[in-house]
């Protein structure tokens, strides 16, 4: 993960595009300016960030079944629940599953564990619309496969 | 589309904390309701999994935008309830 760059999502662990469902690996830094803030001797990763990361989750699932022809953004967050907190260091995994795919929108379940255990969770809605630009398309491509999105999932 | 529509109703009373008086069968869901875009997305979630559908809102929105209808065709709540029985009917439910 690199905080500052809200790059959350170190690798694709599974992605089942007809469960609908996706996990990611996430492994949260030892050190980053955020931890100094957040807080002063008793450094934890802020709520903010979880729900990012399992926007995240959500996101790439919804761009995978997409084959990229889509970008989804974030639209709604309904009752996230950060449950436990997670520390500097700690491996992290988030999970998706689509709970809905309307048009120009998607709803997906989305939950943070570590070590097995749910340490967050989050019902997402996200629009899904054309890609703004090809300079964000472009970028996506390059992200995909550095965290190892499946080639087949490149191509509608 | 009495049933449609008061299902519709109170999916939108629900979700949008409107009294349920407040909602008729001629009433534009944006322009009298004052529901928005996001809320709408919450109604539209809703909509479609009450009766099993998936309203083409993006297709909607592109014949209102391209001025091949009004908005009154898919957002007046008697005119949407229609499509909706459409909808349902195009699936055999």
């Amino acid at each position: 993960m690199r905080l500052e760059y809200f790059e959350m999502v170190d690798r694709i662990e599974t992605l089942d595009p007809v469960a609908r469902k996706i996990c990611i690996a996430c492994q949260v830094p030892d050190e980053s300016p955020i931890f100094e803030g957040h807080f002063p001797g008793h450094p934890i990763l802020p709520g903010v960030l979880m729900i990012e990361t399992m926007a995240q989750a959500g996101g790439w699932l919804i761009l995978a079944l997409l084959r990229l022809a889509r970008m989804p953004f974030l639209a709604q967050v309904k009752e996230a629940k950060m449950r436990a907190f997670v520390s500097p260091g700690q491996a992290m995994q988030a999970e998706a599953e689509l709970l809905h795919e309307g048009s120009g929108y998607m709803v997906a379940a989305t939950k943070l564990l570590v070590d097995g255990k749910r340490v967050a969770d989050a019902e997402l809605v996200y629009r899904v619309v054309a890609f703004p630009n090809e300079v964000l398309r472009g970028q996506m491509l390059v992200t995909a496969r550095r965290v190892g999105l499946p080639e087949i999932f490149f191509h509608a | 589309m009495s049933a449609t529509f008061e299902t519709v109703a109170g999916i939108i009373s629900e979700t949008c904390d409107l009294p349920l008086e407040k909602i008729t069968p001629d009433s534009h869901a944006i322009n009298d309701l004052g529901i928005d875009s996001l809320d709408f997305l919450d109604v539209a979630f809703a909509i479609d999994k009450a009766f099993g559908i998936k309203m083409p809102l993006e297709q909607w929105t592109q014949d209102v935008n391209e001025g091949k209808v009004s908005s009154d065709q898919y957002f007046v709540l008697k005119g949407l309830c229609s499509h909706i029985d459409e909808l349902v009917a195009a699936k055999g439910g």
